[in-house]
């Protein structure tokens, strides 16, 4: 049962009706900065409050809402968002990619294919990826609007200057329609393919610095990279210990003092499900009651 | 050279000016910045403009080059209207036809960014989306402004000053512009300094064919690089002509001082 001391979703009808529209300007204007009135909220910045509001402007009560922090539904981070709203909208909640109507996310995209009809909104904390060069905002703006994106491009000659290779591996800038230049928030580059062509709505909230910006379902989103430097959506080179999948994201983790490691799925729902489906990686349990 | 696809304006004939400025003039308030000045720049000359310490020079510059607006007057690059273009056209003339050289280089470099990548920017602004082919025209450009290759991948924060100005002077030329607006580019340096950064500037105007207009305060300098001098005064063009004649036979009294070196600074 919701709390009866907050309204729908915390925020007042006004002010989510103030990001709703916010949020159609975004979806009308593919990857371009919609400002809107960032609201404090019950929690510090760098918990996703940009996500957090876009979130409760969107939730009706009919939805079910699947909150992940780097693809896991049990950090403190989502478990508090999660909480949040069962409290404040009654919603249901649900840790399963595929039953969710609305997906709150900080830093992945999960690995089930999303559908139509269903709402990723991520967590932002930096919407302007021209932010890295040019630090002036009148300037970055301006920018935007003349298409004026060969900055973008230094970023990467850096990078590989100075590394080889185009060592960005998180909030890998993409252009948005052939349009506008937009990070996708600190996703792996590995995540970058699924923004585009994805059946779902994309919404991207920045709290601190009051921006939205969105993708609507099957919008062209394509990699920045060079021509001898072409874009590749790397991972660790293992499959899943613990599921045995070879194509999805995977963590490293530590396991004993020795230093001996394990890679894992860091979407939990997918790996949780594949095990649960029979499949099996290097390290799971071999008896069949433990997994 | 990779994508100069800059042509943005029809291309000259060499039988009219490269830029055609009639009556600019620039007012702060009740104080005149610039004053009426008219001129032809021809294509492959360079145009000296000279005055003492707040006679207008860097008025005339910036609002040739776009940085603040005139208040009365025309200015026609290669027969277009600059001052009627969209912002969007303006600026990409200032990426990729017209190029422009501070006399702090820090106010034309990011210094945040390694030389190679300073030198690639204007190349990347134009479409250049190869790695390999900008990294060989920068450091083809680092060795033509006398900057050793394995610095490529340094920042200009590690440079000498006359290294920066180098760089900088490196960076602008790098998209081939056809027009060069420098303000004071040896100011600021040691004298040892300034005189092979001219011999460097003087080659390149050369070898290029570069149309350039430079201001400075420094006589030698326009006897070295112009073709061509203004003389400036309160904002005013007092004098004008071919540099050795100005300079050897000066008319205006204000030049006379000027040359006599009773007003340099
Ligand atoms: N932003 C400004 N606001 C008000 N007055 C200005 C401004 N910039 C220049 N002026 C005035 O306009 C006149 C011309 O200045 P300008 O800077 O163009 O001279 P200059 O020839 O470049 O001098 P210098 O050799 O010292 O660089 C001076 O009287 C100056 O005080
Ligand atoms: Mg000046």
């Amino acid at each position: 049962m919701s709390d009866d001391a907050y309204n729908f979703a915390y925020l007042d009808e006004q002010t989510k009706r103030m990001i709703r529209r916010a949020l159609l300007k975004a979806l009308a204007i593919p990857g371009y900065q919609v400002p809107f009135a960032s609201r404090e909220m019950p929690m510090p910045y760098g918990w996703g409050t940009g996500g957090v509001q876009v979130t409760a402007a969107c939730l009706t009560p009919d939805d079910v809402l699947k909150v992940i922090d780097q693809g896991a539904d049990d950090t403190t981070n989502a478990v508090s968002i999660r909480r949040f709203f069962q409290r404040t909208a009654g919603v249901a909640t649900t840790e399963s990619t595929a039953e969710a109507t609305v997906i709150q996310t900080r830093h992945r995209i999960p690995e089930t294919p999303l559908t139509e009809g269903q709402i990723l909104v991520y967590q932002v904390p930096i919407p302007e990826p021209l932010r890295f060069l040019e630090p002036r905002e009148t300037e970055t703006r301006k920018m935007h609007e003349l298409e004026e994106y060969g900055l973008m491009h230094v970023k990467l000659y850096e990078d590989i200057a100075r590394h080889g290779e185009i060592a960005t591996a998180y909030a890998y800038p993409v252009k948005v329609e052939g349009r506008y230049v937009m990070d996708p928030s600190p996703i792996p580059k590995f995540d970058n393919p699924k923004l585009s062509d994805n059946p779902a709505i994309q919404l991207f909230g920045a709290g601190r610095e009051s921006r939205i910006y969105a993708l609507p379902p099957y919008t062209q989103v394509v990699s920045l990279d060079f021509e001898d430097h072409p874009f590749r959506a790397s991972k660790a080179d293992h499959a899943c210990d613990l599921c045995g999948a070879a194509e999805s994201y995977l963590d490293e983790v530590i396991t004993d003092d020795a230093g001996s490691r394990m890679f894992v799925c860091s979407d939990t729902d997918f790996c949780t499900g594949r095990q649960a489906a029979g499949h099996r990686g290097r390290l799971s349990p071999l008896s069949k009651e433990i997994a | 050279m990779d994508g100069t696809q800059n042509a943005l304006l029809v291309p000259s004939t060499t039988d009219t000016p490269l830029l055609q400025v009639t009556g600019l003039t620039r007012l702060y308030g009740a104080r005149i910045g610039c004053a009426d000045v008219s001129f032809d720049l021809w294509p492959g000359e360079v145009l000296g403009i000279v005055g003492e310490s707040g006679s207008g020079k860097s008025t005339l510059l910036s609002c040739l080059a776009g940085h603040q607006r005139p208040d009365a007057g025309q200015i026609l690059f290669d027969g277009t209207d600059v001052l009627a273009l969209s912002e969007a056209d303006r600026r990409r003339l200032l990426r990729g036809d017209w190029a422009y050289v501070h006399q702090n280089p820090r106010d034309g470099l990011r210094m945040g960014v390694s030389a190679g990548g300073n030198v690639g920017e204007r190349l990347m602004g134009v479409g250049g989306r190869h790695y390999g082919r900008i990294r060989d025209t920068a450091t083809d450009w680092l060795g033509r402004v006398e900057i050793a290759a394995e610095r490529i991948d340094d920042r200009p924060s590690a440079f000498s000053g006359g290294m920066q100005q180098r760089l900088q002077i490196a960076r602008n030329l790098v998209t081939g512009p056809r027009l060069v607006f420098m303000d004071e580019p040896t100011g600021g340096l040691d004298v040892s300094v300034q005189a092979r950064l001219l011999d460097l500037l003087r080659g390149l105007v050369r070898e290029m064919g570069l149309s350039v207009i430079i201001v400075t305060h420094d006589l030698a300098v326009v006897r070295l690089l112009a073709d061509r001098l203004m003389v400036m005064k309160s904002g005013h063009v007092v004098e004008a002509g071919l540099t050795d004649q100005v300079l050897d036979d000066p008319q205006h009294a204000y030049t006379q001082l000027l040359v006599s070196s009773v007003l340099q600074v």
